[in-house]
């Protein structure tokens, strides 16, 4: 399959000369990292990775970032899943990639994370809330997952899907969404360079009430579009249902690019409240990364697919 | 207020007038009323002052003053039949002080909004009142809560006669069920908590419906 797209790879992609010398220490390290995660703890191992594609603004505190979360499988208040995301248990966790490719495969978490080469990216994550932060994440480009599977030509969209598991993710007994939580993407947003699959944060493994142990990381899109602790990843012909546009398709499109010109119908996207800042500053088309994405969307009425 | 006024007991008299509470006693549970309605503003203020309302602290402090806004606004619903059932109708004169209350959170969480929010960036509120329906709703609100404030005092019920100055404060039911539509369109997907609060205003509503008919 040929995807086009600009030359993406920059300086920064480069790993660092430092890192190779060490690769045999890294690997070491993952390794370990693998061992530790037999026991199945939830505490926080750190990752070994390269510096890559980031912005150079000052990350929000890993404090704010890891307790002021949206992640309704525990629970719909912002501190919740820092309360009760504890209770999920991360390990043993496969991801299940699947659909239009020649070489479907159930992947286990350890060896994803030992298997990718990790980057550290420091992405703007705009809610569509209206509240923004900057978070340096660890993790591997979406596309060397789905070339892995070969994808066929019948691969147009990308369906991605949370764990389903109501005894540990309290939030699924009640039916505030249609569980499990689902995304999709079309299959050019889902190999673009800059989508990521995260495993870490702030260098070490993700906590849970972030999605642990993998999530979606795409900077370009509202938040609700990186769907955290995934288990299941389809490769399909048709645009895949998502959970946000099945609860109000009208409030929430399938594509949800960040578009300071495209108001959610109750609030204005024209700003948004940097945490950590007092005044509100101007939202950026694209959250800042039109210069790597627009084309994605060339010829696109953006009022219409929004 | 209109509640008071047909109120199906004496106001003043019955078993009221025979064990009359002690000025002492009468004045230290007004100053109880009073501190009861203003702690949450206290307490919202400490945790202001010491960096305690969380990582997003402006949200935090424009929907804390408005929760308690509407919760005193409903507890102020509820005297009338509270006074009524519990037959302690001398529980009336606390009405005044619970709106009062009641407008002071409203301003602060408009005023918290504008200024803190928006910082004074008058032409985004504007649109906001205009294109957004929860905004429009409690702006609306809002500008009814004042007349009803402004005519508080004895002095202005005298002024416009009970039958009119009744009329005017009829406004309640109107302002109370916007402030809970308000709260209900911001809500993004659990609407458990607006609905608590729309459940317990139709009750509160429900009872002077009956209580019209039962006493027809």
């Amino acid at each position: 399959m040929l995807i086009r797209h600009r030359p993406d790879l920059t300086d920064n992609d480069v790993t660092d000369r430092g890192l190779y010398l060490r690769r045999r220490e890294f690997i070491t390290g993952v390794t370990g990292l693998g061992l530790a995660g037999l026991g199945g703890a939830a505490s926080a191992a750190p990752l070994a990775f390269s510096k890559g594609f980031s912005t150079t603004e000052k990350p929000t505190p890993k404090d704010d970032i890891t307790s002021y979360n949206n992640f309704y499988e525990f629970g719909v208040d912002k501190g919740d899943p820092a309360e009760n995301a504890g209770r999920l248990k991360t390990r043993p966790w496969t991801v299940r990639v699947d659909g239009a490719c020649e070489a479907p495969k159930t992947f286990d978490i350890d060896a994803l994370i030992k298997g990718n080469k990790l980057e550290e990216r420091i992405y703007r994550l705009r809610c569509v809330e209206g509240w923004s932060m900057v978070i340096p994440w660890v993790g591997f480009p979406l596309k060397d997952l789905i070339a892995a599977v070969k994808p066929t030509s019948k691969a147009k969209f990308v369906a991605f899907e949370t764990l389903m598991r109501p005894s540990e993710m309290t939030g699924q007994k009640w039916d505030v969404l249609q569980w499990p939580y689902r995304e999709g993407l079309r299959i050019d947003e889902a190999v673009h360079p800059l989508t990521l699959i995260a495993v870490g944060l702030y260098g070490e493994t993700l906590p849970n009430q972030n999605g642990a142990p993998l999530r979606l990381v795409v900077p370009w899109k509202y938040g609700f579009k990186s769907i955290k602790s995934i288990t299941r990843i389809s490769l399909v012909d048709r645009q895949p249902p998502t959970a946000w546009n099945l609860s109000a398709p009208r409030e929430y499109g399938f594509y949800s690019n960040v578009n300071p010109a495209v108001d959610h119908p109750r609030w204005s996207q024209a700003t948004e409240r940097r945490i950590g800042e007092f005044r509100r500053r101007d939202t950026l088309a694209f959250n800042g990364y039109g210069e790597w994405v627009a084309d994605l969307y060339r010829g696109m009425d953006l009022k219409k697919f929004y | 207020m209109k509640d008071a006024e047909k109120a199906p007991f004496p106001l003043d008299g019955g078993r009221a007038r025979k064990k009359r509470p002690s000025k002492t006693r009468d004045n230290l549970v007004y100053a109880a009323v009073w501190l009861a309605c203003a702690a949450p503003l206290v307490w919202l203020a400490f945790r202001a002052f010491t960096g305690d309302l969380g990582v997003n602290p402006i949200e935090t402090l424009v929907r804390q003053l408005g929760v308690w806004g509407l919760r005193l606004l409903l507890v102020g619903l509820a005297i009338t039949p509270a006074a009524a059932i519990l037959r302690k109708p001398r529980l009336v004169r606390f009405q005044r002080t619970i709106g009062l209350f009641a407008f002071a959170y409203v301003s602060l969480h408009l005023l918290s909004y504008i200024g803190v929010d928006l910082y004074f960036d008058f032409g985004q509120l504007w649109k906001d009142i205009l294109k957004r329906p929860f905004i429009t709703l409690g702006m609306a609100a809002f500008v009814m809560l004042v007349p009803l404030a402004v005519t508080s005092t004895n002095g202005w019920v005298i002024r416009m006669g009970r039958a009119a100055w009744s009329r005017l404060h009829w406004l309640i039911y109107v302002i109370v069920p916007l402030g809970v539509a308000h709260y209900y369109l911001l809500v993004k997907a659990d609407h458990r908590p607006p609905l608590v609060y729309a459940g317990i205003l139709a009750v509160l509503l429900g009872w002077r419906v009956w209580r019209r008919f039962a006493t027809r």
